[in-house]
């Protein structure tokens, strides 16, 4: 898994409510066997008509806005449990996803693949909405370690939360399994009980 | 300490605290299915891990697979790919599966509990977001993502923070006609759709506990529509009784045994929950939904509300409905019966029971899909399908089908569908497609009338 610190970047601003996996990434290509490639993908049907040119009113196809940092509307990645939801995003290069509430998978599949989600005050985003409309080069910084979001231009920013666990892992670029088969002695003894 | 259902479930099954960060749990059922399986096998490949609980694991194949013609060699190759890459990686791996055309094959949701692999007081995961369903049975059941099913083949274990507690209770006496799915799509549209995340959601009160156990899962199957990892009911002797005698359910003393256990699950009289909602039943009404998210309900002869949000615009643009209008009459040219919210036998009664003697409107396209070969097998036994056909319907082969329109099921652009599925999201059944959620019931009367009527009309 990538390591995550900390991470300067202009941001791209979706501010829709309530995206769901769904629109993500669409279920009909879902059907491949692999991790890769699902960013050509990611919100494929609000990023291009159905006879595949691009949707220009869609904030990913204004060259405006670029960025490895996505500005969502609140309840991001509500829905299906799809994972390939997160390597989408993955894949198309972002590495944050802000939002004032993520549905709890796509939390979970976010941090599992090296991609940090934001959680702020339904204040802070509409903020960092106008400060990104006002200037769309504004400058946004993450910083993991100190779990702090600030808004370079104005220094406006606010705290968010993650569970120590998750940040370790980030930081170190750790995943669960290895940490779960390291308890297997102790797995085993609660199998053995429990019979 | 007084415990709540979920408590004693979740205690039950945790391996290990770690100080200041997530519990190990373990767990005791894995389903899995042929789409978000595959990339979990080949990291564990990749890793040189083995499966560590192989006899542990089902599978099933159900999103990706056809409803008609399944003897034959599945058409699209991606998704004929994705079949095979299952059997090989379950015939590596020893795991038992139930693959298309096997008499044990149906929706990962309806077959596991009609199996007795659900039981009470478990912990079961899906890479699904629907395994929510199996907390019918007082079970912890929720859906995970595909890096965690990697995990549970590693280790049998997740790790996890423990969540919130919520309870939502709904007593009185319910309505003609109101059923399960208008008892769920009434709570997510008074709660929202992000008002159970964090969340496990238990289910109670006088409706659910008469409630048969098709009922529950129709309900505890759409706790995730309103955020919530998963919803629980207590077991008790309608639980029992559906366990008992099947398949793989614990047997003769062992059975006595368990139920003893089971007993002891429900939620202490004073356990505090974090978050408890109630409601009066006699309030609902049989709903369907206007927008594209599932919170986006109302009752059938209410009007469209008046919200001056983007969202909600951009939704109601979407499905080409206005501010304040009406749905009654509106003209509907396709009917979905199924998914795993609504595909057992139960559904298919109520839907024959208002199809009996009335024939199919000629501008509707219908899909009825039964949720496994067993409710199939039920549907034909119990004489279900003549009415079916009698009336111009004709039943497909079980399966996911128009639910997430992975399959040739899809709904064409800009067309409306009664569904009886558990989501009504843009393109969910096909692109442009317009999704409208409702009961059996109601979508057995769109089926006949060819649009949507006020079916309390009837009923009163």
């Amino acid at each position: 898994m990538d390591k995550f610190t900390k991470l300067k970047s202009s941001a791209i601003p979706l501010s829709i409510e309530n995206v769901d996996t769904d629109q993500i990434i669409p279920a009909r290509f879902l059907k491949v066997t692999s991790r890769d490639g699902f960013g050509e993908n990611l919100f494929r049907d609000w990023r291009y008509h159905k006879d595949g040119s691009p949707n220009l009113d869609f904030v990913m196809n204004n060259a405006t806005y670029s960025g490895s940092v996505l500005v969502a509307g609140d309840n991001f990645g509500c829905g299906s449990s799809r994972e390939h939801a997160a390597w989408a995003i993955h894949d198309y290069g972002f590495k944050v996803v802000v939002s004032s509430f993520f549905a709890d998978i796509f939390k979970g599949n976010a941090l599992n693949n090296g991609v940090l989600p934001v959680q702020v005050s339904p204040e802070y985003l509409k903020e960092l909405f106008t400060q990104i409309k006002k200037d769309p080069k504004t400058q946004i910084e993450v910083d993991l370690e100190n779990q702090k979001i600030t808004i370079l231009s104005t220094g406006s920013s606010s705290s968010f939360e993650i569970n120590s666990y998750k940040k370790t892992c980030l930081i170190n670029g750790y995943d669960d399994i290895d940490f779960l088969i390291s308890n297997k002695t102790e797995i085993e003894a609660f199998e053995n009980e429990r019979v | 300490m007084k415990k709540t259902l979920f408590d004693k479930v979740w205690d039950a099954h945790v391996v290990k605290k770690i100080q200041d960060g997530p519990q190990i749990l373990y767990i005791d059922k894995h389903l899995i299915h042929e789409v978000t399986s595959p990339q979990a096998f080949g990291e564990l490949e990749q890793r040189g891990i083995p499966v560590f609980r192989p006899n542990q694991i089902v599978a099933t194949a159900d999103h990706n697979t056809p409803t008609i013609d399944q003897h034959l060699p599945v058409k699209d190759p991606l998704s004929r790919n994705q079949l095979q890459q299952l059997t090989i990686n379950c015939q590596k791996n020893n795991i038992t599966l139930y693959g298309l055309g096997h008499k044990y094959n149906g929706i990962v949701h309806v077959m596991a509990p009609e199996l007795g692999i659900t039981q009470p007081g478990m912990t079961m995961v899906c890479g699904d977001s629907h395994t929510s369903t199996h907390g019918a049975f007082g079970t912890i059941a929720f859906g995970i993502g595909t890096s965690q099913v990697a995990q549970v083949f590693a280790s049998q274990c997740l790790l996890l923070q423990k969540p919130k507690s919520l309870r939502v209770n709904v007593t009185g006496k319910l309505k003609p006609g109101v059923l399960p799915k208008d008892v769920i799509l009434y709570i997510i549209a008074k709660l929202g759709t992000n008002a159970g995340t964090g969340y496990f959601c238990e289910y109670a009160g006088n409706v659910f506990e008469e409630m048969s156990m098709e009922g529950r899962m129709t309900v505890c199957n759409m706790s995730i529509e309103m955020g919530a990892r998963g919803g629980m009911i207590a077991p008790d002797e309608t639980t029992f009784e559906y366990v008992k005698g099947r398949e793989f359910a614990p047997k003769g003393k062992e059975f006595d045994k368990k139920v003893t256990y089971w007993k002891t699950l429900p939620t202490d009289e004073g356990a505090v929950f974090d978050k408890e909602y109630h409601f009066d039943a006699e309030d609902i009404e049989p709903m369907i939904t206007y927008g594209t998210n599932p919170g986006m309900g109302i009752k059938i002869n209410e009007n469209i509300p008046t919200e001056n949000n983007a969202s909600f615009e951009k939704s109601l643009r979407y499905m080409n409905f206005e501010k304040g209008q009406s749905l009654i009459d509106q003209k509907i040219n396709y009917v979905f019966i199924g998914s795993c919210t609504n595909s057992r036998i139960e559904d298919f009664r109520v839907a024959a029971g208002f199809i009996k003697g009335k024939k199919k409107a000629d501008n509707v396209t219908a899909w009825f899909v039964p949720g496994s070969q067993k409710v199939a097998e039920q549907i034909i036994e119990e004489g279900l399908n003549e009415v079916f056909e009698d009336a111009g319907f004709k039943l497909r082969q079980p399966g996911c089908s128009a639910c997430l329109a992975m399959n040739d099921d899809k709904i064409p652009e800009g067309e409306y569908c009664v569904s009886t599925s558990n989501r009504n999201f843009e393109g969910r059944q096909g692109q442009g497609a317009r999704t409208i959620l409702a009961s059996p019931l109601i979508a057995a009367a769109t089926a006949i009338e060819g649009k949507i009527i006020d079916i309390t009309k009837q009923l009163n």
